[in-house]
């Protein structure tokens, strides 16, 4: 049996001395500062620490979605920084889910057809096989009811779960949820997370989010804290810190 | 591509109002076009066609050397009976010309035995000369086409300037080409309605009329006029004609014959050549609204989807799909845009035919207006239309496929 070397590590993303840069007019602003860190396959982690410590500039880079002034950043196997844009599009709609803050769902698309999107526009899967995965996400979201509805129709709780079911149609190896509880109210905040949860138990799949949510922090298995674009703490949970 | 024209539709129906004014745009300008060219094609046809069928005939064929002489008539410059044969056989092999008429044209003096004007005259078979310009009866205002032996059918102002009527005798004077003047009294058969053109004030006499004032001793034409059962085919019989004439040569080496179309011969082709650059320019009038009114509603929908963008770029969506959805977004509005200018177009065009519209082209009043537009019309907006919809939206495609997702998830 033929493994590729992608598909066989042991660390699912492995940071080194990642350094980012913004230019802002003739004055350099240092974001993130020499950040290390590895995470492994399946964790449930969140970014913490207050606004402008770098949590969402980090979450960029991990998603490809930005690169770092300097630093290694492998993700699953692939040095990333070595990918051009269509490289790094490709490998975002292979390995990748997105959560975020604003749901981002497509207006013109029924709830049904933004889940279905990342597999019919990104990974051209077969028809039956499109509509099994969608539907068993639709229930495990809740959203059969829904289906049919556009986004417009529905509230911003049920957008977040459909953003989460977008998310994990494609079956990635890593979510990454940017604020996802931001537009939220508490009590939906908290079933988000717990929908999250329990999709990664169900699927094995890593989530990674940001918040400043003292309340949905406490979901989290593994916690960095950042501060001034600097990893400053690491903490693994507790079964008894968990909300 | 199913799925991306679906976004595609489903996103211009989200900006209904907008969607529909750059269609409506798109929509007048294909009517305003297609309108454009019915009609003038309409009264550009029906002028041709006054002109080769009521004096020019098609094509002609002359001894080379006439046509740069052609004001001054001259009978020096004139085609012998074997080369009128060898024009005839060359003629008989080609199916597409329908009828041919042999012509002496000469100049003349014109006298009612109280005054003495000018005159130019063809001779002519008159069978053959009516198969070839089917029209010419059309324009007899007064008597009929009758020229028998002894007949004469004369212009208009000639007629009024001198006071003939139809059944008056009349004496034609002429100079042959030996310098010898010889005249013959004729009965006015008819009046002929003048036309715009060369030709359009000449006087008719019987081939053999001609030949016997003009004392010939062979029957020398000045030219032969061509019809051809289809107009559209002129120019191939042009070549076909010219090539087979071509190997005539003369005692000198040089080619006997000289071939020319209609529009060689007469001022109107130049006319009808300020109607095509007119209808050129309409037609890019009509890109230049298609592609500036689409440019600009795509800009607008890359400008105020920049979140969209950068979410489906997210996801993985490749910059080509985006460039796609962009593009077809753009193209949905140019079809929609030439299916209903197309549709309204045609209503307009059958409208006008059925109104029996009227118009009057020099002396001749009346001409009916009859608009049509062909399929390759058609075609050649829709085309236009479609294509410059796709280069429009280019720009923005390209630059909703190009932008950074990081930038356009954070566009506010």
């Amino acid at each position: 049996m033929c493994i590729s070397l992608e598909e066989h590590y042991m660390s699912l993303i492995v940071a080194r001395d990642i350094y980012k840069d913004y230019q802002v007019g003739e004055v350099s602003l240092r974001a993130l500062r020499a950040l290390n860190f590895e995470i492994e396959p399946g964790s449930f982690l969140s970014f913490v620490g207050p606004s402008g410590s770098g949590k969402t500039t980090l979450l960029n880079l991990i998603g490809c979605l930005d690169i770092p002034t300097s630093g290694s950043l492998t993700i699953a196997g692939t040095d990333v920084l070595r990918l051009d844009r269509k490289g790094r599009a490709a490998f975002r709609g292979r390995h990748m889910g997105f959560i975020f803050q604003d749901f981002n769902l497509i207006p013109v698309l029924t709830v049904y057809e933004n889940i279905e999107y990342p597999l019919l526009m990104v990974q051209n899967v077969p028809s039956g096989e499109r509509s099994r995965r969608v539907m068993d996400l639709l229930e495990s979201v809740g959203m059969m009811e829904q289906r049919d509805k556009y986004p417009d129709q529905i509230s911003g709780g049920q957008k977040q779960r459909v953003a989460v079911a977008r998310a994990l149609v494609t079956e990635p190896e890593l979510v990454l949820a940017d604020e996802p509880t931001a537009n939220l109210d508490s009590k939906t905040a908290y079933m988000i997370i717990e929908l999250m949860k329990a999709m990664k138990e169900k699927s094995g799949t890593t989530f990674i989010f940001s918040t400043h949510d003292q309340k949905i922090v406490g979901a989290a298995e593994i916690l960095y804290t950042l501060e001034d674009g600097t990893i400053v703490d690491r903490k693994e949970m507790e079964e008894s810190d968990h909300v | 591509m199913y799925n991306l024209f679906k976004i595609a539709i489903r996103n211009l129906m989200r900006y209904r109002r907008r969607t529909l004014l750059t269609s409506s745009l798109i929509m007048i300008g294909v009517v305003f076009v297609l309108v454009f060219v019915a009609v003038t094609g309409s009264i550009k046809s029906l002028l041709i066609g006054q002109i080769t069928d009521s004096m020019l005939g098609h094509l002609q064929v002359h001894k080379k050397g006439y046509v740069a002489s052609i004001d001054n008539l001259p009978l020096t410059i004139t085609l012998t009976p074997e080369a009128v044969q060898t024009i005839e056989n060359v003629i008989k092999d080609i199916s597409e010309v329908e009828a041919y008429s042999m012509r002496i044209k000469f100049g003349g003096l014109f006298s009612n035995y109280k005054e003495t004007t000018n005159i130019r005259l063809n001779g002519v078979v008159p069978e053959s000369e009516i198969k070839t310009i089917p029209l010419l009866p059309e324009r007899i205002i007064a008597g009929k086409y009758d020229l028998k032996e002894g007949n004469i059918l004369i212009p208009e102002l000639l007629a009024k300037g001198m006071e003939v009527s139809v059944g008056d005798t009349i004496v034609v004077i002429a100079t042959n080409k030996d310098g010898s003047v010889n005249g013959k009294q004729f009965t006015v058969a008819g009046i002929l309605e003048s036309v715009t053109g060369p030709g359009g004030r000449d006087g008719y006499i019987n081939i053999e009329d001609a030949a016997e004032v003009l004392r010939m001793d062979q029957r020398e034409i000045s030219e032969v006029a061509l019809r051809l059962g289809d107009f559209t085919m002129l120019h191939d019989v042009y070549l076909y004609l010219t090539d087979s004439l071509s190997g005539e040569k003369n005692e000198a080496g040089n080619p006997m014959f000289e071939v020319h179309t209609w529009e060689s011969l007469s001022p109107f082709h130049n006319i009808s050549q300020m109607i095509d650059i007119m209808t050129f320019f309409i037609k890019i009038m009509l890109i230049a609204m298609v592609l500036v009114s689409i440019m600009n509603v795509m800009i607008m929908a890359v400008y105020e989807r920049m979140r969209e963008i950068g979410t489906i770029s997210a996801i993985g969506t490749m910059p080509g799909k985006i460039l796609s959805m962009f593009i077809l977004e753009g193209l949905s509005i140019g079809i929609l845009g030439t299916i209903v200018g197309n549709a309204t177009g045609c209503a307009i065009i059958y409208i006008l035919n059925i109104s029996h519209i009227t118009f009057n082209f020099g002396r001749q009043t009346g001409l009916l207006l009859q608009p049509h537009v062909g399929a390759a019309d058609l075609l050649t907006v829709s085309v236009i239309v479609i294509v410059v919809s796709v280069v429009a939206s280019l720009q923005p495609a390209l630059k909703a496929s190009r932008m950074e997702p990081i930038y356009a998830l954070h566009h506010v």
